[in-house]
């Protein structure tokens, strides 16, 4: 028998176990760095200084990159989640030959270096694409690839939670009278809010963060705040307009994260969630078989037909076509590193950050989730800023402040560390909603059955959550196979992964050259697809399937 | 009462959690390839940490048979491009990560020499380089190359159009909407082609650079990001873009040969050898290092002859020895413009924020 002092000591020290991995985690990898680097930059002399905000703000070229900003992100959220809210129910509500392989497919595009999929749209989009048009250095290019890039955080999210909204609810509505669109607009929307404002959030913040794809497809006319950090860092070594830069790209993007987190404490609904087995069926009828093959064509067009730009452009040699450059990926010409071995350096970096990420993500959800209040809803946000803040920034702060107690700033390990600092809100946004909407009677049925707590939390929470977890941690794996802004900025030692590989081929005239990147390219895809199947096939025991 | 809170859980995941990143990341974190520099000059082999950008290429059969005659193993430290890895040498001056910086270029020279990154050295080996390379006692030449237009030779042909032969050609209307070009502010190549303009054109003047640009930009020239996009989405040699003159390096046409997918006897493009701007690339020895003796090898190993050798291939620039033996697709296809124009290094320090923002409002107005 514990007695009670005992089981409160425990508790207590649990409790600081679960905020202390997170907090000291993202307080050393994320916020320290940050403000050693902000501190640069408003100490430029040694004095404090905000004489660079009034240099931002009365510079025409800046004032109009932070409009930009502001205006697109908006423009392409919105447009990301009414282009992807069709294959979102598609995905929950209908079972269909090769699911998991689709589903695992659209994440592709999200983790394809910008770099690689800008030269697909600027053929695509150029005079003699299909369209026919010339949308080069238009805003539309740019805008289209963001929902190129974003259509996945809106079909995982907002279907993840979908997939289990009881469909009897809708059957109800339906039976009492009501069409599709009353039923969606009156019963669904409203329990999907809590994933919508998630995935709204994601998008609004990568799209918010821009960065090669404005650089690639806007041309001259526009600019981010992200691309302008990145100018004013690397070309002049403007700190204190950098920092002032990345300030008020902070506050946007915790401005939007607050209101976020507000909104998901009040409208979050306790609901039951059901099983994915007994919710996802067949199309049945002409209209449902329409409309899923329907928004499955246009998902396959919209986001395959860039991809296989790339392909086709990997299969080309001189007038013909053929293999040689997937061949000649194996050996080492004259000087260089084999391409091969980026494959072996980017799986085991992905495999790192995806453990890191997994492991401060979920007891990060879980203090979410389970401790309302202030100290949980600012974690949140504290959280969520690594996907504000700009890669360059991120990437000096590593070398300006890791250099105690311990030598860090050259570590191998700060790669991984990088890409989980952008994959943990990955984990942390799936599993919270799903944790949170488990439904407290059921826990409370188990604990009156006699379940102890962590019986009821291993055996009702955990798998619900579990699938949550996978999903995290397929995009998690993902993320880090083709992050390229934050590790093209760590001084690290000579291991590159594949985007920095493929980069580095892109950079040399030679058609061969050109050939090898697009193949690399294309492994990197299937790579990508490959280990988001595996992870989402991944079962342990009872709790696989729920 | 309930207890909906499952902390008594977290202790023991907390604990496997911890554990997991201590052991999950300690073969990862192996400091073989971090000791920070001179910690492990006591033993041998020593470890000299040799920072240098994305960019740089060298064997590891070279590294490999360095290492077995100096005793010397250099462990690479990448930093991202030429101006990111100047800024983070310069933003480490106090503290510094590597004892060897490879690849400064004369744009971002100053920059580095005048937040003290480097400490002088007089390499032996820098009797067979041309003096004209020499430009700061702190830094030892490594290699050198020149940003030029490149032309595609069938597409004029057949257009019935001479090939450029001088910049004022490129302005010409005769060439109207054939030209891509690097944004300076985002371009290494970018920034080379602006300067050769500015060292061509003046800043006073009947004709200064300002009004040049304000002429492509009449001519309708085309402007991108980066060279990637340039060459590979819009030069008719290289893509199926629809501009056939691309401001490159006068190194890009002897690689179309040795990186064709088809055996190529000719290359497809040419160079025009007027208003080429040269780049000169450095390795300086980092003030302050504790392996001062073995950071002047393995400059010294940058400059001899073997290091220099892998210099075209490796990198598409010309090595700064003069006994380095040049490919034979070098010699046959490669051009070297008699005179390069560039400028001062601390002249290009003081003006290329203001030349950058001027040369964005000619080309945005």
């Amino acid at each position: 028998m514990i007695s009670s002092g005992a089981l409160n000591r425990r508790r207590r020290i649990g409790k600081a176990a679960l905020i202390a991995v997170p907090f000291t985690f993202l307080g050393y990898f994320f916020l320290y760095p940050l403000v050693s680097v902000l501190g640069i930059s408003f100490f430029p002399d040694g004095e404090f200084s905000l004489s660079s905000f009034s240099t931002v703000l009365s510079r025409g070229s800046l004032r109009e990159a932070i409009w930009f900003t502001v205006w697109q992100a908006v423009a392409s959220t919105l447009l990301t989640l009414v282009v992807a809210m069709p294959a979102a129910y598609v995905f929950a509500r209908f079972s269909f030959p090769g699911k998991s392989f689709f589903r695992a497919a659209i994440t592709v595009p999200f983790v394809l270096p910008t770099v690689v999929v800008g030269a697909a749209y600027l053929a695509l989009l150029g005079p003699n694409g299909p369209l026919g048009i010339d949308l080069r250095q238009t805003v539309w290019a740019i805008l289209i690839a963001h929902i190129f890039y974003n259509y996945a955080v809106v079909v995982r999210t907002v279907g993840g939670l979908w997939a289990h909204l009881d469909p009897r609810l809708e059957e109800a509505a339906r039976m009492l009278g009501a069409g599709r669109w009353r039923t969606f607009r009156e019963v669904s929307l409203p329990l999907l809010r809590p994933a919508i404002a998630a995935a709204s959030s994601i998008v609004f913040l990568f799209t918010f963060t821009s960065f090669g794809v404005v650089l690639i497809l806007g041309g001259l006319s526009y600019s981010t705040i992200e691309v302008e950090i990145w100018r004013q860092t690397t070309a002049f070594l403007d700190l204190p307009v950098a920092g002032a830069l990345a300030v008020l790209q902070l506050v946007g993007i915790s401005a939007i994260l607050v209101a976020y987190s507000r909104y998901q404490e009040r409208r979050s609904v306790e609901q039951q969630l059901r099983p994915v087995v007994e919710v996802a069926r067949r199309p049945r009828g002409r209209r449902e078989q329409g409309l899923v093959w329907g928004t499955l064509g246009f998902t396959g067009l919209f986001l395959g037909t860039p991809l296989a730009v790339l392909v086709g452009q990997s299969l080309r040699v001189g007038g013909g076509y053929g293999f040689d450059a997937y061949r000649s990926l194996a050996d080492a010409s004259a000087t260089l590193v084999p391409p091969v071995e980026a494959i072996g350096n980017s799986a085991l970096f992905a495999t790192t950050a995806t453990a890191i990420a997994l492991i401060v993500g979920i007891l990060a959800a879980v203090l979410i989730a389970y401790y309302r209040g202030a100290v949980s809803r600012w974690f949140d946000v504290v959280l969520m800023l690594p996907l504000g803040t700009s890669a360059v920034t991120i990437g000096f702060g590593f070398l300006i402040a890791l250099d105690t107690p311990i030598d860090l700033r050259t570590a191998p390990i700060l790669v991984p560390i990088a890409h989980s600092l952008v994959a943990i809100p990955f984990v942390v946004r799936t599993a919270v909603p799903v944790m949170r909407s488990v439904r407290t009677r059921l826990r409370e049925a188990g604990a009156v059955l006699g379940a102890p707590p962590a019986r009821v939390w291993r055996e009702i929470d955990l798998p619900l959550v579990f699938r949550a977890m996978l999903v995290g941690a397929g995009f998690a794996f993902a993320i880090s196979l083709g992050e390229f802004g934050a590790t093209s900025f760590i001084a690290r030692p000579d291991a590159p992964t594949l985007p920095i590989a493929i980069f580095r081929l892109l950079g040399r005239a030679g058609a061969a050259n050109f050939a090898q990147a697009m193949a690399l390219s294309t492994v990197l895809m299937v790579m990508t697809a490959a280990s988001i199947l595996a992870i989402e096939r991944f079962r342990v025991g009872e709790m696989g399937e729920f | 009462m309930l207890n909906r809170r499952p902390e008594r859980l977290i202790g023991p995941i907390a604990a496997v959690a911890v554990a997991l990143v201590l052991t999950g990341c300690s073969p990862n974190a192996e400091p073989s390839t971090t000791s920070p520099p001179g910690t492990s000059a006591t033993e041998p082999p020593v470890g000299i940490v040799l920072m240098t950008h994305d960019s740089f290429e060298v064997s590891d059969v070279l590294l490999e048979s360095f290492k077995n005659e100096s005793g010397i193993e250099i462990r690479l430290l990448r930093a991202g491009d030429a101006g990111a890895m100047v800024n983070q040498a310069v933003l480490t001056a106090d503290n510094p990560v590597a004892d060897v910086i490879f690849g400064v270029d004369n744009s971002f020279l100053s920059r580095a020499l005048e937040a003290g990154v480097f400490e002088p050295y007089e390499s032996p080996l820098l009797d067979a380089v041309p003096d004209e390379l020499e430009v700061d006692p702190r830094v030892t030449p490594i290699d050198f190359g020149d940003v030029c237009v490149n032309w595609d030779k069938a597409h004029l042909a057949e257009a019935g159009l001479p090939p450029p032969a001088t910049l004022l050609d490129l302005a010409d209307s005769a060439y109207r909407g054939l030209l891509v070009v690097e944004n300076p502010a985002t371009s290494s190549p970018g920034l080379a082609f602006l300067y050769s303009t500015i060292a061509r054109f003046g800043e006073t003047g009947d004709y200064t650079w300002i009004d040049y640009w304000t002429d492509l930009r009449d001519n309708d020239v085309l402007v991108t990001s980066g060279w990637e996009e340039a060459y590979y989405s819009y030069f008719t040699a290289a893509s199926d873009g629809d501009r056939p003159m691309v401001v490159s390096y006068a190194s890009s046409p002897p690689f179309e040969v040795i990186y064709a997918t088809e055996p190529l006897d000719e290359p497809p493009s040419a160079v025009m050898t007027d208003g080429c701007f040269r780049q000169i690339e450095f390795a300086g020895i980092v003030a302050g290092t504790e392996a001062r003796s073995a950071a002047e090898q393995v400059v010294d190993f940058l400059l001899s002859t073997p290091f220099q050798d892998e210099i075209p291939l490796s990198m598409f620039v010309f090595p700064a020895n003069e006994n380095a033996a040049l490919p034979s697709a070098f010699v046959e296809h490669a051009v070297v413009p008699e005179d390069p124009l560039t400028l001062p290094s601390g002249a290009i320090e003081e003006n290329m924020r203001r030349w950058i923002e001027e040369w964005t409002e000619v080309m945005s107005g």
